[in-house]
């Protein structure tokens, strides 16, 4: 079976390197995080004021800024807490979500029904102001900022979850199941749950791209992450003051990383689209 | 001689996939004469439907004729463009698909539909276009043409829908008719007026049609002439008299034997395979007869409003006994089944089970009952009926894992590799995915599951509906086996009589939720007492050569 797989992938990539660049470079991100922190050449949060806003060098590869601390080791070290937040957020909006809306498609009834209102009014708001209001509700932590976060995608979750389950809920295969004893609750977490999880895998991908901007787009605007932690909102968000006086590199390098991670996620999560479609079996 | 209206010769063609090229069409050849009806009949696989897709150069991408010659009316067809073949297609050459309703556009009135198809030929405006397709609806016999032109395609029944495409396919007159599988998935009766129309109006206008069909009954019945198919080629052709009583080739008289008649017994089916002795009733059955091991009384199934889906049934079954549901789509055979196994709640009636009443617990806590394991369900569709993410293996040991509480994998192992031999599926496929199965393999799987825990009854819905002929001959001998080995009693649900008469001892005819005859099965299908049992009967296709005369006389005007 693995065989199988690993060929099927290998069939895939082959037709679509771009995925694999994607793959690569989010292998490489997940890499930075771990290993980025020991690695780095510079404290990120050490000042250095003689050594203020220096433009790159070969010491300081992405320049230094207004108190002189090196923006390589700040982008470097920043990417584990975007990533984090990202990843957090990602998870628990999926686990909810797919539990939630599998539990709903299945259902049809009158749960389906609440269900659908609720995500409705989620969906109602403008979601990047919802988060605003949440982390500003909550507290200017980052624990919130991943709360926050997880709530304005879930609607996305369950409404997927709900319709990949309710496509299934008639399949032969869940009839099978419930007459061989399985409760309710076992055709959808064991049963139904498994058979989406490869589409929502797809909207995982597509989805930590989006996550990674709106954390980065909340610290920006001052919420969530506060300096002088390293992260690449914050990073573009004091850069942008220097920007006028021709400081550019301030802006420019953490704001490379974001663009960099975010289109790796979302060029990955097409790529999956393409490995996971079951037309593309054989 | 004049030359022929089709003729293919030496036809190869090639899909390619990503395992390389598959080979569907190894060279075939065929030849159709102007007003003549060639019936080309296969299992899944054979190739029929290439070959009918080539001929209208509808291959998709993937597909490549690799080599030989097409020629209709005298024209090489085989490598010509888009020009030459628009105007054949639908005008010269038509074709009827086998899903009427994923083949007409849902969208869009049936009579605009076949106004399309005579404005890409004619000059015609649009009053005129809609006059025609007014004939054309006429012409299928379609009642209240006027109307129905107006129709949306979820308006209509199957049997109707099949009727809207052959009057978009014979609205231009073609000289060539291609129907490709036009009946299968229609209720008996229903086939019987489709083909019968289908013939009277390709005898009437002078139409040559291939029809393409795993039916050998129906071949037989509609058909001047027979192709076999197998593997991409055409192993055997002949008139379907000499076809099917004097069969020359082994894979035709495999086919042959493997399809059901009035007369086939299980044991006739699989030519070759080790006798099943005539049934008598099993040992323990006399003991438990004084208390039915299933009584359903007065149950009634309501959906929506009013929809009667079941209507007041009730019937009883003895331990070891076989039960045959005979019915059309709509009968409510299903709908009981899936009663019966407590995956629906009924409205209205009480099922009894063992002296129980299992239809006083809800279904939600059915899995709950000691007596989840003993009614176990065979499903139609066995590729659907399997978790695409389990295994084989997984597939069966489903119901030990869950109602039995088995864990040990050891005892799993052993079970699941008896009830693999059992059913005859090959141990070292136990640890493959459904899609790595054959259809028979698949059906293997499902049964083996079903029997797993050892319940008491089996219900089997179609079994066999979706599986093609040798295999379902093998199916059947399989599931008349096991019935004899452990003494189960069998619910056997099916729309097709000649299962039905062969697999069960009783037999209930339903109608539209309504049981409308019930008796024993020889009984039922030598002299069926009511109007409708005698017209299911009358519907099904044969392939006796004395029968076939007296019906061509009949459907020939």
């Amino acid at each position: 079976m693995s065989t199988a797989t690993l060929r099927h992938v290998g069939f895939i990539l082959r037709g679509n390197p771009v995925t694999l660049v994607a793959g690569c470079g989010a292998l490489f991100l997940v890499l930075v995080a771990i290993f980025g922190p020991s690695l780095v050449p510079f404290d990120p949060t050490t000042s250095n004021v003689p050594r203020a806003l220096q433009p790159p060098s070969a010491t300081h590869w992405f320049g230094t800024d207004q108190l002189g601390r090196d923006v390589f080791s700040r982008v470097v070290v920043a990417t584990r807490l975007d990533l984090l937040i990202a990843a957090s957020a990602v998870s628990l909006s999926f686990v909810l979500g797919a539990v939630i809306g599998a539990f709903s498609g299945y259902s049809g009834g009158t749960l389906d029904r609440w269900v659908g209102r609720f995500v409705d009014v989620l969906m109602a708001f403008p979601l990047f102001v919802l988060a605003m209001a949440m982390v500003a509700a909550l507290g200017n932590r980052v624990e919130n900022i991943i709360y926050a976060t997880a709530i304005i995608n879930l609607p996305f979750y369950i409404r997927f979850a709900r319709a990949e389950v309710n496509v299934r809920r008639s399949a032969g295969w869940v009839e099978a199941a419930r007459a061989s004893g399985n409760s309710h609750a076992r055709v959808v977490l064991l049963y139904l749950l498994p058979n989406v999880l490869p589409a929502m895998a797809v909207q995982i991908s597509l989805n930590l791209g989006w996550a990674i901007l709106n954390a980065a787009g909340l610290s920006f605007l001052g919420l969530g992450v506060r300096p002088p932690t390293p992260e690449w909102g914050i990073l573009v968000a004091e850069g942008a003051r220097f920007i006028t006086t021709g400081k550019w590199w301030l802006v420019m390098f953490p704001g490379m990383a974001l663009m960099f991670a975010v289109l790796c996620f979302n060029l990955l999560g097409d790529g999956l689209r393409d490995i996971l479609d079951p037309r593309m079996r054989t | 001689m004049t030359q022929p209206l089709l003729a293919i010769d030496d036809l190869a063609v090639t899909f390619s996939t990503r395992n390389g090229l598959v080979e569907a069409l190894r060279g075939v050849s065929l030849t159709l004469n102007a007003g003549e009806t060639l019936g080309v009949v296969g299992e899944s696989g054979s190739g029929k439907s290439v070959t009918a897709f080539s001929v209208m150069r509808l291959l998709d991408r993937a597909g490549r004729i690799a080599r030989g010659r097409i020629t209709f009316r005298g024209q090489d067809i085989t490598k010509v463009g888009r020009d030459i073949l628009q105007p054949l297609r639908g005008a010269a050459m038509s074709m009827i698909f086998q899903n009427p309703r994923a083949a007409l556009n849902p969208i869009r009135p049936v009579g605009l539909q076949i106004a399309d198809v005579l404005r890409a030929h004619n000059d015609l405006s649009a009053g005129e276009a809609r006059e025609r397709a007014i004939a054309a609806l006429e012409a299928v016999r379609i009642r209240d043409p006027q109307t129905r032109v107006d129709a949306y395609p979820h308006e209509l029944s199957g049997g109707m829908c099949q009727r809207v495409m052959i009057a978009m396919a014979i609205a231009c007159e073609p000289a060539l008719l291609i129907a490709d599988e036009p009946t299968t998935g229609l209720d008996v009766t229903t086939q019987k007026t489709v083909m019968d129309l289908l013939a009277d109006i390709t005898a009437r206008r002078g139409m040559a049609m291939i029809l393409i069909t795993h039916d050998l009954g129906l071949a037989a019945q509609y058909c001047g002439r027979v192709a076999v198919m197998e593997h991409g080629l055409v192993v055997e052709q002949a008139a379907p008299d000499i076809l099917f009583t004097q069969p020359s080739h082994a894979y035709t008289r495999k086919l042959v034997a493997a399809s059901t008649t009035r007369t086939s017994t299980v044991a006739s089916l699989v030519a070759g395979e080790p006798a099943v002795a005539p049934l008598t009733a099993p040992k323990h059955a006399a003991s438990a007869s004084s208390e039915p091991l299933l009584s359903v009384t007065n149950l009634t199934k309501v959906y929506g409003a009013d929809f009667k889906a079941v209507d007041d049934v009730s019937f009883t079954l003895r331990a070891g006994e076989s039960l045959g549901l005979v019915g059309e789509s709509g009968s409510g055979k299903s709908t009981i089944s899936r009663l019966i196994c407590r995956l629906i709640d009924q409205t209205a009636g009480t099922i009894r089970f063992d002296g129980e009443d299992i239809s006083a617990i809800p279904t939600g806590q059915f899995h709950r009952s000691p007596l989840r394991k003993d009614i176990q369900i065979v499903f139609q569709d066995h590729g659907d009926s399997l978790n695409p993410r389990f295994s084989a293996f997984d597939c069966i040991v489903d119901p030990l894992r869950v109602t039995l509480g088995v864990k040990d994998m050891r005892t799993l192992r052993a079970r699941a590799e008896d009830c693999a031999e059992r059913v005859g599926l090959p141990i070292n496929l136990l640890d493959r995915f459904p899609h790595q199965l054959s259809g028979g393999q698949k059906a293997r799987v499902g049964i083996a599951r079903a029997i797993a825990a050892n319940p008491r009854l089996l219900v089997l819905d179609e079994p066999t509906a979706a599986l093609d002929v040798s295999v379902q001959a093998v199916i059947l001998h399989l599931l008349e086996r096991l019935r004899r080995e452990t003494g189960l009693s069998y619910l056997f649900v099916s729309h097709d009589l000649n299962v039905v008469r062969m697999m069960c001892e009783r037999t209930i005819v339903l109608r539209l939720g309504r049981i409308v005859e019930e008796g024993p099965s020889s009984a039922i299908f030598a002299a069926p007492k009511d109007g409708y049992t005698r017209e299911l009967l009358e519907a099904i296709p044969h392939f006796e050569p004395n029968r076939r005369s007296a019906s061509a006389a009949e459907t020939v005007p």
